[in-house]
């Protein structure tokens, strides 16, 4: 097996390489938009912790936790929380 | 021209796939610290939660050029890469960010906080207050409040939660002559203009914000801004600035709701009494006549 390569002083050479990991898989409830009721006001993408709302407020599942904070900020209640099912 | 959602930048320099908890303050934090930095800044980040969750060796989460050295000396660093850009006369150009947890900031990274401000060196120190040291398993800090149960400072029959009130910090910073604010994510645009200003001042700047943490305070993971919005609102985080030591409140709560809504919502607190409630409420309410009176005076706060 090759060896990882550990660089000097164990610096990262690629920035934002953490997109590689995508944390959906920890999500137990996933946020879904009704985009009739949303009015883009921008509140879930603007107290997204995890970037998983892109600027047209459509939420990538690769990276949302399912933590809900879209869910319950949203004022027009355009977002619900489902249950993730296999 | 850069685009804006609700006047706040769409570039993102934090990214995504990190391992904070869900419903994360201070993740939410640093996203929009970094979005007020753009793209010419150095950060510099204690040991602390934000440390561990974005830079999982190999991979790291930070989009500039990022540096981790030790609990304590987060402001050290900060010190002598001001110094090395001076030299390089890159300094004008180039934005100095640094990030401490309230352990890093209030306990731990004082001493060295206090030496940089003292030397009057100039850089952008945002203290994400979490209000105990999280990422080590909820020990109590100076930033605890009083009354929290965290795992040093347990409720139980001998003492309920933490014994002492939270440590003054921001007023520590004042008096070191720093351009002082304190903040809260519920608010990212006042957030992102008080990184800016401290960025622009010229010397040390300390912006604390406040940032909720549902693993540590043990609430809903949906409501880390409920929580932030009920603290700003029971005016337990007044927002305020101190420029030359001069106190300006940012803004003020439009009515009155008793400390006792944002307590109840975490598990933190769920063993208090009435009495003790009463003990907060009275402490909350002298700090904010103590504000006002400074806002109203206009004398200098330390």
């Amino acid at each position: 097996m090759k060896k990882p390569k550990i660089t000097v002083g164990a610096v990262i050479e690629e920035p934002g390489s953490t997109i590689k990991n995508k944390t959906g898989g920890w999500r137990s409830f996933r946020p879904v938009r009704d985009k009739k009721k949303c009015t883009k006001c921008g509140l879930c993408w603007q107290f997204c912790p995890d970037n998983a709302i892109n600027e047209n407020f459509d939420v990538n599942y690769d990276y949302c936790k399912g933590c809900g904070i879209c869910a319950n900020i949203c004022p027009f209640k355009a977002i619900k929380m489902v249950k993730e099912e296999k | 021209m850069e685009k804006t959602i609700a006047g706040i930048s769409t570039e993102e320099f934090f990214a995504s796939g990190h391992r904070a908890c869900a419903g994360c303050g201070v993740a939410l934090a640093a996203r929009h610290a970094l979005k007020a930095a753009g793209k010419n800044t150095i950060v510099v980040t204690a040991t602390s939660c934000l440390e561990v969750f974005s830079t999982p060796y190999p991979e790291t989460s930070w989009r500039v050029p990022w540096i981790h050295g030790a609990f304590e000396n987060a402001a050290a660093i900060a010190s002598g890469i001001d110094r090395a850009l001076k030299t390089l006369g890159k300094r004008k150009d180039t934005n100095l960010l640094v990030f401490g947890g309230d352990g890093g900031t209030f306990d731990i990274g004082l001493q060295a906080l206090s030496g940089a401000a003292e030397r009057d060196q100039n850089f952008c120190y945002v203290c994400l207050d979490n209000a105990a040291y999280m990422n080590t398993g909820i020990q109590r800090s100076g930033a605890t409040p009083k009354y929290a149960s965290t795992t040093t400072s347990p409720a139980g029959k001998i003492i309920h939660g933490k014994t002492e009130f939270k440590k003054p910090m921001p007023f520590i910073m004042a008096a070191h002559g720093a351009y002082v604010a304190t903040a809260n994510i519920t608010f990212p645009l006042d957030f992102i203009n008080k990184v800016k200003k401290g960025l622009a001042f010229d010397g040390p700047a300390y912006i604390q914000v406040y940032v909720p943490c549902p693993t540590g305070w043990k609430f809903a993971n949906n409501l880390t801004i409920d929580i932030a919005k009920l603290a700003f609102e029971t005016k337990i985080t007044p927002l305020y600035e101190i420029e030359k030591g001069i106190l300006t409140i940012s803004r003020k709560p439009a009515k009155e709701i008793p400390v006792k809504e944002y307590l109840k919502l975490q598990g933190r607190f769920k063993h208090v009494t009435d009495d003790e409630i009463r003990d907060i409420q009275q402490h909350v309410n002298n700090e904010w006549k103590r504000l006002l009176e400074l806002e109203k005076n206009k004398s200098r706060v330390c």
